[in-house]
């Protein structure tokens, strides 16, 4: 009986009553998130905290910037520069895939929207690695695609498709794009086709209205989807290392040779620790100018 | 009564704990070894050709596993206890692990070395196998006039076509220079700036830099690039699969397989008798046989035993092949690769 009493706020709005109760909620909340922190801490934090570390010491062992001096050489600066154009690249082209593929789903039935909805995600449930292959296959150049263009009288001979910049686009894109359009289809799930209504209304022709209103309103899942296509797209090794041909030099596979050649993983560490600031800065940079916070949940 | 039984008791005892005390000492003599190398074909070979019958031979048991290259095997060491005893690696990775001491001395009182080149071991690894790095082209496009050497491969105008090499600075420098004139015999030490200079001429020509054999036999296969720097091994599976492609063993560089053993390794008494008696002329005369296109590091085991004129053709290190090779030097890229490696990938990556 005195359990029921308790759990009513008194009827006089008691302030410190409303406080403790406040307290005990952000504990349990805390209390509940333990685990989680836990895990994140030692798979996450403590690893990256070594690593940071390790890229502070040099070849004899002792604290040096040899590491960060040498990123100074050419090839660091090549690679780094084609690791953002390729990111930008396949950013840009998942946009302008993914956002009519979204649109589309966005606007059909729910059964028939469940339905084209496998077709995205099919992909994620196939090894990268065969799907890189598979790729390899179709763009060759006695592969699938240049076999038939050439059939058909399209080109004389065959286009180099793969083993260079083009193929490692589009095997990413393939890959990444999946991440665009989910992100895209549920904000645009949450926009009330009543405005729209109301757009036409006032005399807006589809276009208009889709531009000062559809569009807008779909902004959160555009940027989610392009911070996280661009941010997997830095760190992609597989595709590009495959379908690159050697001739595409990504971030990953920079940092892959610099630890088979150097002994100190110091070395490796740094190319790491480089782009993981970058990767912030440019995420902190999008924050300050599109409040992506705000996407998740920010105040 | 009762003591009569409480000493059979006894006895009963006694004579199973001397079961178990024997059984427990058999299984002890019976060492074992843990090898690693680099997976697949050539390790399932490698361990039909070496690793069972000198198993067999010392009663050392097997067992095996794969690693992904040097650094692999640095953490392996680093961690203190490594889980492997002998681990292959190719010959410019056993020199590198070497000087940086990441291999146990071997014990070359038990090593018989007659017969084997003093370039294909060191103080802490030796040679397994031989292995080429050949040149091969597709058989229709180049029809009767194919290219013959590095010269050749260099000569974008002369012999048109698409080019494939690998993306690693070891091997690819010295086919540089071999292009670029150098006598096979006077290529150590390697002249970096001529090598990288010789690079950037052909660098417009070569279309696909590959990482991994089996992406190498697949750019031969089908028929992805006309010529192709490739491993000869590799270009094996693509002859037995009947595609239309040939290679020659003149001007290849010869590089071998090479085994050490990890700092540490708990079984590391067994793993020097092991690659003492793989290394013997008898054993390693299973090579041409089992590990056809690559050859026996120890040139004995061509006059242990009689090989057909096919076996010899193949095998790399036959007398009518060695000599039309050039022996890779790994002490140079053991001192140089960190000095060379990013001038090498900055070229490749313009």
């Amino acid at each position: 009986m005195t359990s029921v009493i308790a759990a009513v706020p008194p009827a006089s709005s008691d302030a410190s009553y409303f406080a403790r109760a406040e307290r005990r909620e952000a504990w349990s909340f805390a209390l509940l998130a333990v685990p989680g922190l836990v895990v994140i801490g030692l798979l996450l934090i403590v690893p990256v905290g070594w690593l940071f570390v390790l890229s502070f010491i040099g070849k004899d062992g002792g604290v040096s910037l040899e590491n960060y001096a040498r990123l100074a050489q050419p090839v660091y600066v090549i690679t780094f520069v084609t690791t953002f154009q390729i990111a930008g690249i396949v950013t840009l082209g998942s946009i302008l895939l993914g956002y009519p593929v979204a649109y589309l789903l966005s606007q059909l039935s729910p059964r028939a929207a469940a339905i084209c909805m496998i077709f995205v995600i099919l992909p994620f449930w196939t090894s990268v690695l065969v799907r890189t292959y598979a790729w390899l296959v179709l763009l060759q150049r006695r592969g699938l695609i240049n076999s038939w263009l050439v059939s058909l009288g399209i080109i004389n001979e065959p286009i180099p498709l793969v083993n260079n910049f083009i193929g490692t686009t589009i095997g990413m894109l393939h890959v990444l794009l999946p991440f665009m359009i989910l992100p895209l289809y549920s904000s645009m799930k949450t926009i009330d086709t009543d405005y729209l209504k109301a757009a036409s209304s006032c005399g807006a022709s589809p276009m208009r209205a889709f531009w000062d209103v559809f569009f807008p309103l779909s902004r959160p899942g555009l940027f989610a989807g392009t911070v996280l296509v661009f941010i997997l797209s830095l760190g992609f090794y597989l595709t590009p290392a495959l379908l690159g041909g050697g001739r595409v030099s990504m971030w990953s596979m920079q940092i892959a040779t610099n630890v088979s050649t150097y002994s100190n993983w110091g070395a490796a560490s740094a190319l790491g620790v480089l782009l993981l600031v970058v990767t912030i800065a440019i995420l902190a940079a999008l924050n300050k100018v599109f409040r992506v916070d705000k996407l998740y949940g920010g105040r | 009564m009762t003591q009569f039984s409480s000493g059979m008791m006894m006895s009963r005892f006694a004579f199973a704990a001397a079961v178990l005390i024997g059984s427990a000492q058999i299984a002890l003599a019976q060492d074992s070894v843990t090898f690693a190398g680099f997976g697949g074909q050539y390790q399932s070979s490698v361990r039909k050709a070496l690793f069972d019958p000198a198993g067999k031979k010392l009663g050392v048991r097997v067992r095996e596993e794969s690693h992904s290259g040097l650094a692999s095997v640095r953490v392996q060491v680093q961690s203190g206890k490594p889980g492997w005893d002998i681990v292959q690696l190719g010959e410019a990775d056993c020199a590198r692990g070497q000087s940086e001491g990441l291999f146990e001395p071997l014990d070359y009182s038990k090593i018989d070395t007659a017969g084997i080149a003093p370039l294909a071991r060191g103080t802490a690894y030796i040679g397994s196998n031989y292995v080429s790095t050949v040149l091969a082209w597709q058989k229709d496009k180049y029809k009767d006039k194919p290219p013959r050497n590095w010269k050749d491969f260099w000569d974008p105008k002369a012999f048109p076509g698409r080019r494939a090499m690998h993306i690693y600075p070891q091997e690819s420098m010295e086919i540089a220079l071999l292009a670029d004139g150098v006598d096979k015999d006077k290529l150590y030490p390697l002249d970096a700036d001529r090598a990288l200079a010789s690079l950037a001429k052909l660098k417009p020509s070569i279309d696909v830099f590959w990482q991994s054999g089996a992406q190498a036999s697949q750019l031969l296969k089908d028929g992805e690039v006309d010529m192709i720097v490739i491993w000869g091994s590799r270009v094996a599976s693509v002859l037995a699969d009947g595609a239309p492609v040939d290679f020659t063993y003149d001007q290849a560089l010869l590089g071998f397989g090479c085994f050490g053993i990890p700092k540490g390794a708990a079984n590391a008494a067994a793993a020097q008798r092991m690659i003492a008696q793989m290394v013997t002329p008898e054993i390693q005369a299973n090579i041409p046989d089992l590990l056809p296109y690559y050859g026996p590091i120890n040139e004995r085991a061509f006059s242990v035993k009689q090989f057909s004129a096919e076996a010899l053709a193949k095998a790399n290190s036959s007398p009518q092949n060695k000599d039309r090779q050039a022996p890779l030097q790994p002490a140079w890229w053991a001192d140089n690769i960190a000095r060379v490696q990013e001038r090498y990938q900055a070229l490749i990556a313009k």
